[in-house]
């Protein structure tokens, strides 16, 4: 057993987690994640020609899935759907310099939330 | 400010038994074994020391068995007593237990023991009646914590040890949470678990109360120490400053007055649930789950207020499963994942209006981050 140790950015991004809240006029949005498990991701997206305007997110769990899905947000917003269809949660964790290796599972929450909610776009579409 | 609540994870050492233990580390520093007279006094104050905790606990001197800590003790118990007694394979235990007893009994069940989990109720008590139907000819031992280190309820552990003695039936309690705590009467009890660090005593030192004419065999080979049940120089040290913190009292009705106090505070914020018994509790044990957030997100955010406690949650363990104690009370998903647990002590008093603040604040703010949002007519009905 260790201790988990967090550093400054996922702190930062914990304490003060950017694009947080909900979105009424969202043009799609999903839900990710299991109750059961401790953590759930809901993420609204607003889309203009293909371009990710605007991005709110609010999320149950553990600080590395408060600040992986702060981080996700940012590096979602303002891209194309094409470029944030593939960002990845390994994205996402380095962009946060680095997270606890038994926390790299938490960072799958943000980038499967925004893979969902791009599907259901182009379902919509 | 720094106000530590977590002393069912360890405790601070009192003052005098730093002061003791250190007298055994720089001056009376024998080994207890040895022939010469700093030898022989070392094993004069290891005996001395013996005594005062064995009549502290009720016992005599030959029926405690130093060990390192709660871990050894709750082994040896088990251990030791299958080894002693091979022709019985059965074992009773609760699925509340701490580790050190349910990984135990899972590596006995690996070499070909049956070993019945019993449920606890949903206010984390288990049941005398539940623990007797499942006894049989081939029980060798049930194994009952006194008091939950996770929800600190209290078991009925002396009606659970005499319907034990009547079956003729060894009857083990893990003893380290509620040890100086809650009285326990040893009169039906054959082996009982203690630690020293959960009593303000330095850790890496625990005993075994094991009642004199119970069969049991080492689980370690060597030099044969403590009558041959536990080999390893005794670490006086730990064993001086054991018997030095049971001569402290603690503040007891301070610190549950404190815990009332608090009790009553978080109350008041709305989704709040309280796990385990509220009455038959240890005094200075506070388990509180709050609807729709994750605990170690909570418990990382009252480090920063300079509040330590801890968590039931899943994502603050290493182990990534969540609390076995608190899903087996069945309580709702959104709960379980929410909890903390304040394990208080003398930090405790005078801060309540401090600490019972910053957690309904930091409470408050995960509830704006987390997309369940409380329903309050459910919440009711919970
Ligand atoms: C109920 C219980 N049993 C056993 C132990 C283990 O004790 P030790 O740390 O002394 O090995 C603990 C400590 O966490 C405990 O709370």
């Amino acid at each position: 057993m260790g201790n988990i140790d967090y550093n400054e950015t996922v702190l930062d991004h914990f304490s003060n987690p950017r694009n947080m809240g909900e979105m009424k006029d969202a043009t799609v949005e999903s839900i990710v994640g299991n109750p059961r498990c401790g953590d759930v991701m809901k993420i609204y997206l607003k889309i203009k020609d293909d371009i990710i305007e605007d991005i709110k997110f609010q999320t149950m769990g553990c600080a590395a899935a408060i600040a992986t899905s702060s981080m996700a947000t940012v590096l979602a917003k303002g891209k194309t759907v094409d470029e944030v269809r593939n960002l990845t949660n390994e994205d996402v964790a380095k962009a946060l310099g680095e997270l606890p290796p038994i926390k790299m599972h938490c960072s799958n929450l943000a980038a499967d939330a925004l893979k969902k909610a791009i599907k259901n776009w182009e379902k919509k579409n | 400010m720094e106000i530590y609540l977590d002393n069912a994870a360890t405790t601070k050492v009192y003052d005098s038994v730093a002061k003791e233990v250190k007298e055994f580390f720089l001056v009376e520093y024998g080994n207890a074994s040895s022939q010469h007279p700093i030898g022989i006094n070392a094993r004069n104050k290891l005996e001395e020391a013996r005594k005062k905790i064995a009549d502290y606990v009720g016992a005599e001197p030959s029926e405690i068995i130093f060990t390192s800590g709660g871990t050894e003790s709750d082994n040896l118990a088990l251990r030791g007593l299958a080894k002693a007694n091979p022709e019985k394979k059965h074992i009773i235990t609760s699925v509340i237990e701490h580790p050190a007893i349910i990984e135990t009994c899972k590596d006995l069940e690996k070499q070909g023991y049956k070993v019945d989990y019993v449920n606890a109720s949903k206010d984390g008590i288990v049941s005398v009646e539940d623990v007797i139907n499942k006894t049989s000819e081939d029980t060798l031992v049930v194994s009952i914590m006194h008091v939950n280190n996770e929800i600190g309820t209290i078991q009925p552990i002396e009606e659970i040890a005499k319907s034990c003695k009547e079956k003729n039936i060894y009857f083990h309690t893990d003893a380290v949470q509620g040890f100086t705590k809650v009285d326990l009467d040893l009169t039906d009890v054959d082996l009982m678990s203690v630690s020293g660090h959960k009593v303000h005593a330095p850790k890496g030192i625990g005993f075994l109360y094991i009642k004199k004419g119970t069969k049991i065999a080492a689980i370690m080979t060597g030099g044969g120490q403590e009558c041959n049940l536990r080999s390893g120089t005794e670490n006086v040290p730990g064993i001086i400053g054991l018997a030095a913190a049971l001569e402290e009292k603690e503040n007891v009705e301070g610190i549950r007055e404190s815990r009332d106090k608090i009790i009553v505070m978080l109350k008041e914020i709305p989704g709040t649930r309280f796990n385990g018994s509220l009455e038959s509790r240890v005094y200075n044990n506070i388990n509180v789950s709050f609807y729709g957030i994750e605990g170690e997100s909570l418990m990382l955010m009252l480090n920063g207020e300079g509040i330590f406690v801890s968590t039931g949650s899943a994502c603050a363990s290493t182990k990534l499963s969540e609390s076995h104690v608190l899903n087996a009370l069945g309580i709702d998903v959104l709960y379980v994942h929410g909890s903390l647990r304040l394990t208080l002590g003398s930090d405790a008093i005078g801060n309540e209006d401090y600490i019972a603040q910053k957690i309904k604040k930091k409470v408050e703010r995960l509830r704006e981050i987390s997309p369940f949002k409380l329903n309050l007519k459910e919440v009711k009905d919970e």
